[in-house]
């Protein structure tokens, strides 16, 4: 029965075609912008998440304010940290470890062409493990660096593709960092985040070796040993440092993040972009919805006939009714469907194209299972919804009256 | 052979509110039909017969009266209650023929089969063949309604009315549509169903050599019956000879 009347409704939608797929309009748009827009901003978040993996929860940075990315424009040159400053902040109570760590940024040369690296710093002994194990990296080919390495360096994912020198670097090659000679130990696994994929790790003393000393650092990392009290430990910190560094509450020339908060807020600012998304998405659904209603107003109108003829042959109300609800649910639904793969074109295909831009992978789409079935199942729903009335309308015509009508 | 009263109707009334002016389409009519009768309903245009066929059908309700199905009076039952009868019990035949337009000839006759939902997809596609087969209709099976001349559109429409074997067919100038040629084939077809299959048929006509079919024929004026005419069943038997005849030459 079910059957029979799921296919009576495909003929009535098949035989205005035109306006059935006019009417569908409304939803595949709508649809197709959940889908997209959510699949880019889950791919996002996502993207964004990886940059933040190597950091975790027991972790507080310490930067000169206007290093920081988040630093606002134009707050000009930053006075920076001092290479005594760890020792302090290692005796603040809660804290495990300070480790100071040192960037430079040189010029990488192999295969005779040259590549922009970044060079970071690892520290000796304890502190080494807690960095490695704070950046989590692994090798992917030899090893990482050990304690008493000298000038060996272990390089980023990415300098062991052809792409970057036009043949990839391998264990054991020789490559000039800033004109200087290394051999390349290891290269490390892929880890999605375009920062330490294109990073240069080397021992911090022969850094400073290497590159001179002038007593300041880039960053110092803060391990704390209970995360529950990073937010006492980074207050107890700030107000240290404004003592050593002499400035007021409110005129900080520094920050103390811990990646979570930064990731928390990136998160809402994302959430935010999303919610917006998901009002306009909502809209445009709201607004399909009515035109399948009117849509199917505008056919019970012309069927009214038919329904006469169908109750005359013993059509209960409850068949018409359904009759009509099944149509427009499926107005809804094929809307839906059709919307889901709009989006999905949408999202892979603008993913792919700011990866082609940009020559990052950190623009990426992610469109779940559980999207598509909640999109399938909501278009289906609004079509169920906007079809109630004018299937109640229908079903509720005098059998007489019906076959009277002209049309 | 006494036969039983299948339909009656006493003192019915249908008065239509237009406004301010009242229609009063019936005015008393009573009538009664027995099992297996054949009755014409003749008489002038706007006089009630679509009125009063329509009631028997369960189509609409009286104003006033009483309407007996087998004795039990319908004139006030649900909608849902006279959805069941009119499916069941009741076959419509109407002058517009009134199919599904974008269903098939098979599809339209399953369509009162569907709604009783007693059967198998299987079982009404092979039933629906089999009536249509029996009209002569066995080569146009899926052709659409546009596909088919106005004579095969009744028949596929007879072919309707007794998919679910109903006791009563009702017949709303059936013919009224139709050249007298085809209009004369879907007379045969309805007159076997009366002598053949012992159904009881009312319909109505503008046409005397239609009407001349019939048992009796009813004359209506004014929503009430002003002539009643019977007639005897030799002559119908005469007739039932000459149409065998012809349907044989049609069908090739
Ligand atoms: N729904 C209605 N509303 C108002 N008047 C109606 C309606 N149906 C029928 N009538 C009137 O009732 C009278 C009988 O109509 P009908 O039964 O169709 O006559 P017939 O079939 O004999 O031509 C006519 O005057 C007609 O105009
Ligand atoms: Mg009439």
């Amino acid at each position: 029965m079910l059957f029979d009347q799921f296919r009576l409704a495909v003929d009535g939608l098949k035989r205005r075609r035109l306006r059935s797929w006019l009417t569908m309009l409304g939803i595949f748009i709508g649809i197709a912008a959940v889908v997209s827009l959510i699949g880019l901003g889950e791919g996002l978040r996502n993207a964004i998440t990886s940059q933040f993996d190597f950091l975790s929860a027991d972790i507080l940075s310490v930067e000169a304010q206007g290093l920081a990315l988040a630093g606002p424009p134009g707050t000009g040159t930053a006075t920076p940290l001092t290479d005594d400053l760890a020792a302090k902040i290692e005796k603040v109570s809660g804290v495990e470890a300070a480790i100071n760590r040192y960037m430079e940024s040189g010029t990488l040369e192999f295969n005779d062409r040259q590549q922009i690296g970044i060079a970071i710093s690892m520290p000796d002994g304890d502190h080494r493990r807690i960095i490695e194990t704070m950046l989590n990296v692994e090798a992917e080919d030899g090893r990482l660096l050990k304690d008493g390495d000298k000038r060996k360096l272990v390089l980023g994912s990415r300098f062991g593709q052809d792409e970057m020198f036009g043949k990839g670097v391998k264990a054991g090659d020789r490559v000039l960092l800033s004109g200087i000679s290394y051999e390349v130990v290891g290269i490390m696994k892929r880890k999605g985040n375009f920062f330490m994929d294109a990073a240069v790790l080397a021992n911090e003393n022969v850094m400073l070796d290497d590159f001179g000393d002038d007593g300041t650092v880039a960053i110092i990392g803060v391990k704390v040993k209970d995360p529950s009290e990073a937010g006492r430990i980074k207050e107890d910190i700030e107000k240290l440092l404004r003592k050593e560094r002499d400035v007021k509450e409110g005129e900080e020339d520094f920050s103390v993040s811990s990646p979570e908060a930064t990731l928390a807020q990136l998160n809402s600012t994302l959430f935010a972009v999303q919610l917006f998304v998901y009002i306009i998405a909502i809209i445009s659904l709201l607004v399909g919805g009515i035109g399948i209603m009117n849509t199917m107003y505008t056919a019970v109108i012309e069927r009214t006939k038919e329904i006469g003829v169908m109750k005359s042959i013993g059509a209960k109300n409850s068949s018409v009714f359904t009759l009509f609800f099944i149509e427009s649910g499926l107005l809804g639904a094929v809307g839906g469907l059709i919307g889901i793969a709009l989006g999905l074109i949408f999202a892979y295909g603008l993913a792919a194209l700011g990866r082609a831009a940009l020559g990052v992978g950190l623009i990426q789409a992610k469109v779940s299972l559980g999207l598509i079935i909640g999109a399938l199942l909501f278009s289906f729903v609004i079509g169920t919804i906007a079809g109630v009335l004018p299937a109640l309308q229908a079903s509720k015509l005098q059998p007489v009256e019906a076959l009277r009508s002209v049309k | 052979m006494k036969r039983a009263t299948i339909i009656k109707l006493k003192n019915v009334w249908k008065i239509y509110q237009m406004g301010d002016v009242e229609v009063k389409a019936l005015r008393g009519l009573d009538l009664e039909v027995k099992d297996g009768e054949f009755v014409s309903v003749m008489g002038p245009s706007g006089s009630g017969k679509s009125t009063a066929v329509n009631m028997i059908g369960c189509l609409d309700i009286p104003t006033k009266g009483a309407i007996y199905l087998d004795g039990k009076n319908i004139a006030h039952l649900e909608e849902s209650e006279l959805a069941q009868i009119r499916g069941r019990r009741i076959g419509f035949i109407f002058q517009q023929f009134n199919l599904i337009p974008t269903l098939s000839a098979v599809e339209n006759v399953t369509l009162p089969m569907m709604f009783q939902n007693k059967s198998t997809a299987e079982e009404r596609r092979q039933r629906a063949e089999k009536l249509l087969t029996m009209v002569g209709l066995g080569d146009r099976l899926y052709h659409k309604p546009t596909e088919l001349s106005g004579g095969q559109q009744q028949r596929v429409a007879i072919a309707r009315s007794i998919a679910n074997d109903p006791e009563v067919i009702l017949a709303d100038e059936p013919t009224g549509n139709l050249d007298s040629v085809t209009g004369k084939v879907v007379m045969d077809f309805l007159a076997e169903l009366n002598e053949k299959e012992d159904k009881t048929i009312i319909m109505v006509t503008h046409d005397r050599y239609v009407a001349e079919h019939a048992d009796r024929i009813e004359y209506l004026k004014d929503g009430v019956i002003v002539e009643s005419k019977e007639k005897r069943k030799r002559m119908k038997r005469r007739f039932l000879n000459g149409r065998n005849h012809n349907l044989e030459v049609r069908k090739n």
